[in-house]
């Protein structure tokens, strides 16, 4: 019991860690949210290239996966994991493979939800 | 004339310095801070709930479970308007997460919903989420031949 307490308040600091990063960068240098997702990504990629976010993961579960930076991180690994058991074809492909459920969902469901939503600003 | 115009420029700018809202940026931080480490330990509880029922489901597959939740609660949440305000108050805290990603991609699908089934939800619909989708899937192709290589020699 007193494990799994220890263990969310883990996964609290460090989720809270990273998103308080990118929103002191977004204060600090007024650079867009949408090129601090691509950077994080790109951290969490070459982090996750070099097999040192892995550590992160197994310390923190859902704090290190679910920021973008643990986006990054599933797709090297993918990639990594595809080299290691479909060669060339495991490379290329591997990373959108560890990815696919994650974004099909976000595609499909915007797509669904758009029908039904209507925005707020334009109608009025 | 081009100093004049520069020197408008620079004159506006101030301006708009001074009129925007200055939130302190230790607020903001202390927001975004609670809001990202709510967001985590949710998908941190989702995750624990699936393997006390599935105990045989490898890690991984279970963190691909917890973003699937987190991404569909944030699209509903998107669609009913309830997740801008959360956004409103969290900064990043709500952008660096999954649902971030999430949001982005559900806003611009309704935003864009006027233009058309092609060119409006279609493509509008990536405008967030199309560079992180692109970069990923690039960094991803590099660290794999990266990968294959260092196995080669």
């Amino acid at each position: 019991m007193l494990a799994s307490i220890f263990m969310y308040v883990k996964v609290f600091l460090v989720g809270g860690l990273i998103c308080c990063l990118g929103e002191y960068i977004e204060i600090r240098t007024k650079i867009t949210p949408a090129r601090i997702l691509v950077l994080f990504l790109m951290a969490g990629a070459i982090l996750g290239g070099f097999g040192l976010y892995n550590y992160l993961v197994e310390w923190a579960g859902a704090g290190a996966t679910l920021p973008i930076t643990g986006f990054g991180n599933s797709l090297a690994r993918g990639a990594i994991e595809g080299a290691k058991t479909g060669g060339l074809f495991g490379a290329i492909g591997g990373g959108l493979m560890a990815t696919s459920a994650g974004i099909a969902v976000s595609i499909g469901l915007s797509y669904m939800v758009s029908f039904f939503v209507s925005s707020k600003s334009k109608k009025s | 004339m081009g100093d004049i115009k520069l020197k408008r420029n620079d004159e506006y700018l101030s301006y708009v310095e001074n009129v925007t809202p200055k939130t302190g940026w230790f607020n903001s931080l202390f927001h975004a801070f609670i809001v990202g480490g709510t967001i985590c330990c949710m998908g941190q509880m989702f995750g624990d709930i699936i393997k006390s029922y599935n105990p045989n489901m490898d890690t991984l597959r279970v963190g691909s479970w917890v973003s699937i939740i987190v991404i569909c609660i944030t699209i509903i949440l998107t669609a009913f308007g309830v997740f801008d305000r959360i956004a409103k108050y969290g900064g990043g805290g709500t952008f660096i997460p999954i649902s971030g990603f999430a949001n982005s991609i559900a806003s611009c699908a309704i935003e864009f919903k006027n233009e058309g089934l092609v060119f409006g939800i279609g493509s509008k619909m990536f405008y967030v989420a199309g560079p992180v989708i692109v970069n990923g899937v690039a960094y991803s192709i590099v660290v794999g031949l990266v990968y294959m290589l260092i196995c080669l020699f």
